[in-house]
Formats: structure tokens, C-alpha cells, sequence
């Protein structure tokens, strides 16, 4: 039977089931399906903490939403169009999120009475009516695979388990993706056990012409590609990014890579990927504890490796001592915080922006450092590298606050050309015994005699002849580099610490603000990770014939040098953080601008529409 | 890693080079205890133990025939956490605790140095506890020398984990409750490789030690007793005194009979359950005597000789307790390296940048 084709220019899909239904697999395929068909994409995978936990239940419920578009998009999306509920729970869980109108594809095996009480319905919401608002397709995924799957050997268990390949299959057709890499990946992915290859194989081919022959779904959409900027495309998540950046620094930079650090979501994919780079002289050490994870890092610096360790909020506070010390000793080294919803353990899965104050400030005495927010999943990849100049260039701790949704979320990334990235070599030297006699030929080395210019001190490692020297976390005479405890070295020291980092807002560049009419009174400032969801905020305020500014920040230490020109050049200043208003406080202390802080915290990224209407209130205001 | 300068320089002397140092260079010339010596004034209390130790170390190094440069002294915090500040190689004074994790990352990326971590018994078994045993079960390339005076100096004389129980200080005006780690013990059961113990006191000793340490590649525990005339003055009294020394210091050398006592009248043979007990030489099967084997790969020996100095000091050997080679972490962290490249050739950033699944556009 043919079936109509309609167009569409952006859709919104959510996979949704058991944390043990492979939906995150699903998403992922489906997002690379898109990728390579060209479409631009954005991605939320959103996962209860526990591995598995229990089945059927709320809190077990695993989605991954991807947001697609034949133009280029900005976030996940506020609200799917298509939600696929695996089970009850994840029909409950997900319906608050979902318009009226959207499709609904609901694995009806899964709706038995026993089920659907667990989770508090009384009757069966697929045949109550209840529904009505939506697009309902009642479809038996569990046994239709199961029968699919009668002929090959294997067990009932694993032809079930194959039900996330059947919907995917389904999806694939609904929305007319490409099936060859998938068939690739699973082909790959089971290459050991090959019954169940072709068993997963079936699935998705049986959920494919399911949509193709079924009544139930009698029309298929075409999203056509997305015209970006020209180039080779793939598509990364944030953790891949940031690992990749680092690697590239290395590359760049001629130092060796070595990652200190201990487990802990959502950073560990970045330990992941670099642990398999061994074939990039990347050096990872999976330490006893999160201290042991930076110390070993703080101890590569000091021997000229690019060190860097990789962690989340708990983690950090853990690390404070040692990045105090690196700040005080002034070695390269590049702290990774994948943020997460605290205080404490908190949300490990869930996204948050409330470690900003202590990236910033979290340590005993003056204790200034670096700190860089990427905006963008691909662009922990660039931040990666920038965090390396600075850290080598200015022999500072840099501080890097990715967070849980840049870390899991994806998008495509133009694949940058290695002979095009930062030449990092360039920006540092290690001292060398050269530079460092005095007038009688002897070694005079005074390890805290400063660059003028970058107020850097040398990077002597061990090994260079003549250069011997000893630093520690004692306060250091100014030059010389020995303990000092004179008054006025250590009030000389703690400016002349602060005065390095201030110093770096010479070498970024000024703030860029997106202001096309250059009348809005309003100015929307973020950083970081809400990048997305602002800009579109901001562009459906535009379409509907407002007018507003935009600007975001990389650097929140040293911040950039017109921002508080920026700032008061706009009538007001809307500042959205998921936290209860830190960059906001900052700025106010800063600058005494009384900018409106807007904020939710609830492990989730902003919708767009959300944040439109918030800026639409704060222009209406005047 | 093409501008640090590496171990190749020296490959010729490799054999006469002790076993830690074999990919760190020859020294051109040969240098003195004065090379050793940095321009800081030491400031420990007089007679402090640490002074003792500072000037063995110092006409020590000259021994190794390396580089000064390639010399790393890496500290904590407390009193002799200091020491680096003293010897003029590149040092790093660093936090309470954290030396053996610093060291790691310095040892795992620079095998062409040779790496030394100073600590005290508050700092490596309280604060820094985990570091320590897991530094020493990684058995990575340091040689970690942990002063032990069992107080806490620098704080002004509080107990540390290795004070007797029931000592009274500033903290525990009516004795302190805590059982004390015997350092040793607590070495072995992490695994280490090589454990040693030796006294500030007796210069020759401690060099034979610090000797037979930088002739083990991989972790080397080496506990110094160490008086604190301040705050635990004559802690180690029974081991020097001249009445009752000769009877409780037990001198282990590897392959010697272990004879103890003015006349090296006593030795030692296993008790029943393993544990270890004191036999006059005269009138016991000689059979049943002990051979000191630092080379035995199970530590349940080493452990039962650890066990010998309780109660107070009873029998206290010193000497190298385990001296066992196995495979190093930095070793093997390189090695997995060099094996990766050699299987999937040196990696290829624009293709891992790009990775398997890319499209075109325009
Ligand atoms: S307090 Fe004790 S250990 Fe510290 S320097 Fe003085 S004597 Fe030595």
C-alpha cells in the first residue's frame, strides 16, 4: 500500500520505557540515522540513577528525546511530538510533557492490569478514552517481536529484549530515515553472538514493514536535510567533545596528555574515551579517590605533561584543597566539572549550572583561576582547547563547567581541520637554563620572577639542568620563589595572583552581543549550557516582531572586559541560570547592575517556550 | 614527548645504575653531599631526629649517580615535610597528605626521574592513609621515607596514629583511646613490594636502607624512626639505650641468620597460627631457626616479623622486612602505550576527530 508522504520542517520525538528497554540505544541510533541523513539535531537522554531500577515503576523510566529540523535548531525541544511509552510508567511519566494533537505509539503488551495498577491507573488509559486529546497507536511491540523472532534460536528473553530495535524500526519508517548504518551498528555491536545479531536485525526489520504495511499509521513524514555550513559533518555529545578537545590540546600543544581521575556520572564517559586513546600517548590514571585523581595531575604539570582531571560537583569539593595549591604553586592544569543537580549526592543524572560560585570562589584564601563554560555539546570541544592555552600560557588552574545535559545531549559538529586548530605550541615554552644565568655564567633561577606581559611565571621542569628549584603551597617570596611570610610579599603575591587571571580578559576578545536591530532594551545574558534554549527563546520573540538582545558568556573568570559597558548599555538584563541566581549575584557585586535573574532548577534544561514568555514579560514591563 | 629529555642519554651505564633508576640518565660528573645541599637555613628544632636523616639523605644521593635535575623530592605537610626545601634538587612541598599522589602522576609521566616522597606518620597514615596504601599496591616507582616520631610536631604536639595508646597530650588530656598502626604492618597488608625500617639515629643503617629502596623499581615503603625531642622526646628509648637495645633491636639482613642480644644469644622460629617467637640459640634445634629472606614472595613472614615489637618495643627488627619485585604501574602504563601504537600505529587526530559515521554538506 502506498502511503501518503507529508512534509514537515522539525519534529520532536521521545523514546520512553524501563531503564532495562534500551531506549537510550534506540535514541542513539535514531539520532545517528538523522545525523547521517543530514537533518540538524539536538538530543536530551534523560536516566534514572539507579542501573536498573525497578521495573515498571516511575522511577524507572529511561527516555531520550531528539529534537530534528531541516534548519538549524538550538535545543532538544520543549514538547514531543511523538512520544513512544514502552509501558504504563512510561505513559504517565511522559504525558505532562506532551501537546495535545501529539502521537502516542504505546506497546500494548505491557498495559495489563497488574501493570497499569502499579502505577496507580484503574482502568486502561489506552481504551478509557482518557486519551482523547492525543493520537493513540496501540501497538503489540513485545509479542509482534517475539513472533518475528520465532525462527531464530534464541530465547524468549533475548527476542523480547530485541521490542527497542522494533520500535525503532518503526520510527525509522514513520520518518523515512536511512536503516544502513544501523544495520552496520548491530551487525558490529553483536558481531560475537550471531544469532542474536540477525535477531535484532528481524526486529528492525519487522518494526520497518510493520509501519509500512499496518493501517494503523497511514501516513509517513519527510523531514528534508538541513542546510548547514558547508563541510564534513558528525555528530558528538558533549563528553566526547571535551575528550576529543583535550587530545587535540595535546596534539597541539606537544604535551603529553595525562588524566587523573575516579569515577563519577556524568564525567566518567570522558575517562572512558580517553582511556582508549593509548595509541595518542594519552597516560589515564583511575585514581583511589578524587583527590589522588587531581594531586596526579597537579604531579604531571610539574613535570611538564598536560595534566587534567575530569569530575562532578561532589568531586570538586574534594579537589579544592589541591586546586588551591596549583593556583599557589602556578602550574598548568585543567579541572573538568561536569555539573550535576546537588547539593550533595543530589541528582547525579540530572543537569544543573549551581557549581559556578565555587568554581569560582570555592577554596581557603585568594585563590583566583580560570574558568570556562562551554555553550554547546560540540563546543566542549573548542572550550577543551582554549582551556589548554590558558592553562599552559598563564600557568593557571583552568576550570571547565560542562554539565549533565552538554555531557549526554548531542549535536552535529562540523569536523574541524586538524592544520586549523590553535597552534598551542606557540603559547608557552618551558624555561630554560639558557635564560637563567647571571652576570658570572652561573644558574641564577628565580622560579617566581614573572613575564611582564602574561605575568606567568617559568614552567622549569625537572630534568633541565640548573634550574633546581622548590615550590609549595608556603607563601613565596615575590622573584626568589622562597618561603616568605613578609607582610608586604604576601599582599604583593595575592594581587599580583588575582592581577594574572584579570589579565587573561586581554586575550579573549570582548563579549559579543546578538542585538540585529540594535534597539531592544532588553538584553539576555547567560553562559554556559542554557545557550541553546535562550537563543530559542530569543528567536521566537524576534519572529513575533520583538526585540531583543542576546549575549553569552565562555568566560566567567576573568570576565570579559566590555561587560560592564554591555550591561549597562541595555535597559535591562535578564540573566537565566539553572541555579538560584549565582552569575547574577556576580554581576550585581561586579558591576552594580540590577539585572533580573530568572531561575529553575530542576535537573532540566529550559524550554524555549518557557523562557520566551519570561522575556516577553520582562520587555512588556518596560 | 619530544622536550622532555629522556632516559637514552646514559642507556650505556644502565648496569651499574641501581634497579629504580635504569631509564634515568648518568650523571656527567660526580657529585658531592655539598651538590645535595640547597642555600635555605634549616629550621627544625635542635636536636630534632630530622636533621640526622636530612644529612644521611643528602651524602646519599650522590650515590646514585644521576643528575641532580633528575631528583624529585616531593612532601606533605608537617615537620619533616619541610625537607625538600633543604636538599637542592626540584622538590615540591605540597598538602597534607597528597605526596604520594602527586608523585604518582610526576612517576607515571617521567620515567627518567628518580622520585622521593618525605612524610610523617600523621601525614601518611591519617590524613594521607589512602594514598599511601594505595600508592603502595600500585606499586608505583617512589620511594616513599616516612618519618616517624609518633606525635604531632608542627601542630604543637597532639597523638598521631602511631602514638601509644593511652598517651596524654594537649588533645587527650586524660589519654588518648585509639589503637596505633604499626606502620609496617600496615605496608604489607597493602601490598607493598619493598618495606623497610631503620632508625634516625644510626647513619649507616639508614644509608644501607635508603640503598637497598633505590635499588627496588617500584614502591618503597621505608619507616624512619624519628626522635622529636619536643614533643615525644625518647620515644624510640628502648631501641637506644644501651641497657636494653642490644635485646630489642632485631637487625634483619637478607640471607643471614637472624641473632639478636649482646651475645647474639637469641633468634627466632614460628610459634604456632604463624606468628613468630624468641628462642635462645642455645638449646633449639637450629633447624627450626630463622634465616632472614626478604625475597619471600608471601608477606605472611615479613607480617609476623612486624608483629615482633609489641608490646612497647619488645623486639623491634630493622632492616629490609620484604624486598619482592613485581611488575611496576609506570612500567606497565608505558607499556600499554608502546603496545597500542605498535598494533594500531600512532593515532590519527583527524580520523578520530571524524570518527566512523560523517556526512558531506555542500
Ligand atoms: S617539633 Fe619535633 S619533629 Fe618537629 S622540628 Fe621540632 S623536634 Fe623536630
Amino acid at each position: 500500500m502506498t502511503k501518503q508522504v507529508q512534509p514537515l520542517d522539525r519534529v520532536i520525538i521521545r523514546f520512553a520505557g524501563d531503564s532495562g528497554d534500551g531506549m537510550q540505544l534506540a535514541g542513539d541510533r535514531f539520532t545517528q540515522e538523522t545525523a547521517t541523513f543530514g537533518n540538524d539535531l539536538s538530543t536530551l537522554p534523560n536516566f534514572p540513577a539507579e542501573i536498573r531500577a525497578p521495573a515498571g515503576t516511575l522511577p524507572g523510566v529511561s527516555s531520550f528525546q531528539l529534537h530534528f529540523a531541516d534548519h538549524d535548531i538550538l535545543t532538544p525541544g520543549d514538547a514531543p511530538d511523538v512520544l513512544v511509552a514502552m509501558n504504563p510508567a512510561a505513559l504517565a511519566a511522559n504525558l505532562p510533557d506532551l501537546p495535545r494533537g501529539a502521537d502516542i505509539i504505546a506497546n500494548t503488551d505491557e498495559f495489563s492490569k497488574r501493570s497499569l495498577s502499579r502505577i496507580g491507573y484503574s482502568s486502561n488509559p489506552l481504551e478509557d478514552g482518557s486519551l482523547s486529546a492525543y493520537r493513540v497507536h496501540a501497538v503489540a511491540i513485545t509479542s509482534m517481536t517475539v513472533k518475528a523472532l520465532e525462527e531464530f534460536d534464541i530465547t524468549r528473553k533475548d527476542a523480547e529484549r530485541a521490542k527497542n530495535m522494533f520500535a525503532l524500526g518503526l520510527l525509522s519508517w514513520l520518518y523515512s530515515r536511512p536503516t544502513d548504518g544501523t544495520v552496520k551498528f548491530l551487525e558490529s555491536k553483536f558481531a560475537a553472538k550471531p544469532e542474536i545479531m540477525k535477531a535484532n536485525i528481524a526486529a528492525f526489520q519487522a518494526g520497518w514493514n510493520y509501519g509500512e504495511t499496518t493501517e494503523e499509521f497511514s501516513v509517513q513524514y519527510e523531514v528534508k536535510p538541513a542546510s548547514l555550513k558547508p563541510g564534513t559533518y558528525r555528530n558528538i555529545t558533549g563528553n566526547t567533545a571535551l575528550a576529543y578537545g583535550l587530545v587535540a590540546a595535546a596534539r597541539r600543544s606537544g604535551l603529553p596528555l595525562f588524566l587523573g581521575s575516579y569515577p563519577i556520572t556524568p564525567a566518567s564517559d570522558i575517562l572512558h574515551e580517553l582511556s582508549k586513546l593509548k595509541r595518542f600517548g594519552v597516560r589515564t590514571f583511575q585514581a583511589e579517590d578524587e583527590i589522588s585523581g587531581v594531586g596526579a595531575a597537579l604531579g604531571a604539570a610539574f613535570g611538564g605533561a598536560l595534566g587534567v582531571t575530569t569530575t562532578s560537583g561532589p568531586g570538586m569539593a574534594l579537589k579544592a584543597e589541591t586546586i588551591g595549591l596549583a593556583a599557589s604553586v602556578e602550574l598548568p592544569l585543567v579541572v573538568c566539572d561536569i555539573q550535576r543537580a546537588g547539593p550533595s549526592t543530589g541528582m547525579p543524572t540530572k543537569t544543573e549550572q549551581a557549581d559556578l560560585l565555587m568554581a569560582l570562589f570555592g577554596r581557603n584564601g585568594e585563590s583566583p583561576v580560570a574558568v570556562l563554560a562551554p555553550a554547546t555539546p560540540a563546543d566542549c570541544f573548542d572550550t577543551a582547547m582554549e582551556a589548554v592555552r590558558i592553562a599552559v600560557k598563564y600557568r593557571t588552574p583552568v576550570i571547565i563547567l560542562s554539565d549533565g545535559y552538554l555531557a549526554n545531549g548531542s549535536e552535529p559538529w562540523c569536523v574541524p581541520e586538524v592544520a586549523q586548530l590553535p597552534r598551542l605550541r606557540d603559547e608557552f615554552s618551558f624555561a630554560s637554563p639558557n635564560d637563567w644565568r647571571g652576570p658570572d655564567g652561573q644558574p641564577n633561577f628565580q622560579p617566581f620572577l614573572r613575564d611582564p606581559q602574561t605575568l606567568a611565571r617559568p614552567w622549569a621542569i625537572p630534568g633541565t639542568p640548573g634550574l633546581e628549584h622548590r615550590i609549595g603551597g608556603i607563601e613565596k617570596a615575590s622573584g626568589a620563589g622562597t618561603i616568605s611570610y613578609d607582610p608586604a610579599n604576601h599582599d604583593s603575591m595575592v594581587r599580583l595572583r588575582q592581577a594574572k587571571i584579570d589579565g587573561i580578559s586581554a586575550d579573549i576578545g570582548p563579549l559579543e552581543v546578538d542585538d540585529p536591530t540594535g534597539d531592544a532594551a532588553v538584553l539576555v545574558l547567560g553562559w554556559g549550557s542554557t545557550f541553546g534554549s535562550i537563543g530559542a527563546a530569543v528567536r521566537r520573540i524576534r519572529l513575533g516582531g520583538g526585540s531583543v538582545a542576546q549575549a553569552h558568556l565562555r568566560y566567567l573568570s576573568p570576565l570579559p572586559a566590555n561587560l560592564g559597558d554591555v550591561l549597562r548599555s541595555y535597559r535591562k538584563v535578564l540573566v537565566p541560570e539553572i541555579n538560584l541566581g549565582q552569575l547574577a549575584l556576580l554581576l550585581r557585586g561586579r558591576y552594580l547592575v540590577d539585572v533580573i535573574s530568572y531561575n529553575r532548577v530542576r535537573g532540566l534544561p529550559f524550554r524555549a517556550s518557557e523562557l520566551a514568555s519570561v522575556i516577553q514579560e520582562v520587555i512588556k514591563n518596560g | 614527548m619530544a622536550e622532555i629529555s629522556h632516559a637514552d642519554d646514559g642507556a650505556a651505564d644502565v648496569a651499574r645504575r641501581p634497579g629504580s633508576l635504569t631509564l634515568v640518565p648518568a650523571a656527567d660528573e660526580k657529585l658531592t653531599t655539598k651538590d645535595f645541599k640547597s642555600d635555605q637555613e634549616v629550621r627544625w628544632c635542635p636536636g630534632c631526629g630530622d636533621y640526622a636523616i636530612l644529612a644521611a639523605f643528602q651524602a646519599f644521593l650522590p650515590e646514585l649517580g644521576i643528575p641532580r635535575e633528575n631528583v624529585v623530592v616531593i612532601s606533605g605537610i608537617g615537620c619533616s615535610s619541610r625537607l625538600p626545601y633543604y636538599v637542592d634538587t626540584y622538590g615540591m612541598h605540597s598538602i597534607h597528605g597528597r605526596a604520594p599522589a602527586i608523585a604518582t602522576g610526576l612517576a607515571a609521566t617521567r620515567p627518567d626521574l628518580s622520585v622521593w616522597v618525605i612524610t610523617g606518620d600523621g601525614d601518611a597514615l591519617s590524613i594521607g592513609g589512602n594514598h599511601l596504601i594505595h600508592a603502595l599496591r600500585r606499586n608505583i616507582n617512589i620511594k616513599i621515607l616516612l618519618f616517624n616520631n609518633r606525635i604531632y610536631g608542627l601542630t604543637k604536639g597532639q597523638y598521631s596514629p602511631t602514638s601509644e595508646q593511652g598517651k596524654i597530650t594537649k588533645s587527650t588530656p586524660f589519654g588518648s583511646l585509639d589503637t596505633p598502626f604499626n606502620p609496617i604492618s600496615l605496608a604489607l597488608g597493602a601490598e607493598a613490594g619493598f618495606v623497610a625500617r631503620t632508625v634516625d639515629s644510626d647513619r649507616k643503617h639508614l644509608t644501607s636502607v635508603l640503598r637497598a629502596a633505590a635499588d627496588h623499581r617500584g614502591a618503597a615503603f621505608i619507616e624512619i624512626y624519628q626522635n622529636c625531642p619536643i614533643f615525644n622526646d625518647d620515644a624510640f628509648a628502648p631501641l637506644t639505650a644501651p641497657e636494653t637495645r642490644d635485646d630489642r633491636v632485631v637487625r634483619l639482613e637478607h640471607g643471614q641468620p637472624i641473632r639478636f642480644g649482646a651475645q647474639g644469644q637469641f633468634g627466632l622460629r614460628f610459634g604456632r597460627y604463624g606468628s613468630l617467637e624468641v628462642a635462645e640459640v642455645s638449646g633449639t634445634d637450629p633447624q627450626t631457626l630463622l634465616v632472614h629472606n626478604a625475597e619471600e614472595a608471601d608477606p605472611s613472614y615479613a607480617f609476623a616479623l612486624s608483629r615482633l615489637d609489641v608490646p612497647g618495643f619488645a623486639h623491634t627488627p630493622i632492616g629490609v622486612y620484604r624486598r619482592v619485585a613485581r611488575p611496576t604501574y609506570d612500567d606497565a602504563m608505558t607499556a600499554q602505550i608502546s603496545d597500542a601504537r605498535a598494533r594500531q600505529g600512532e593515532g590519527d587526530l583527524a580520523a578520530l576527530l571524524a570518527g566512523p559515521d560523517t556526512w558531506q554538506v555542500g
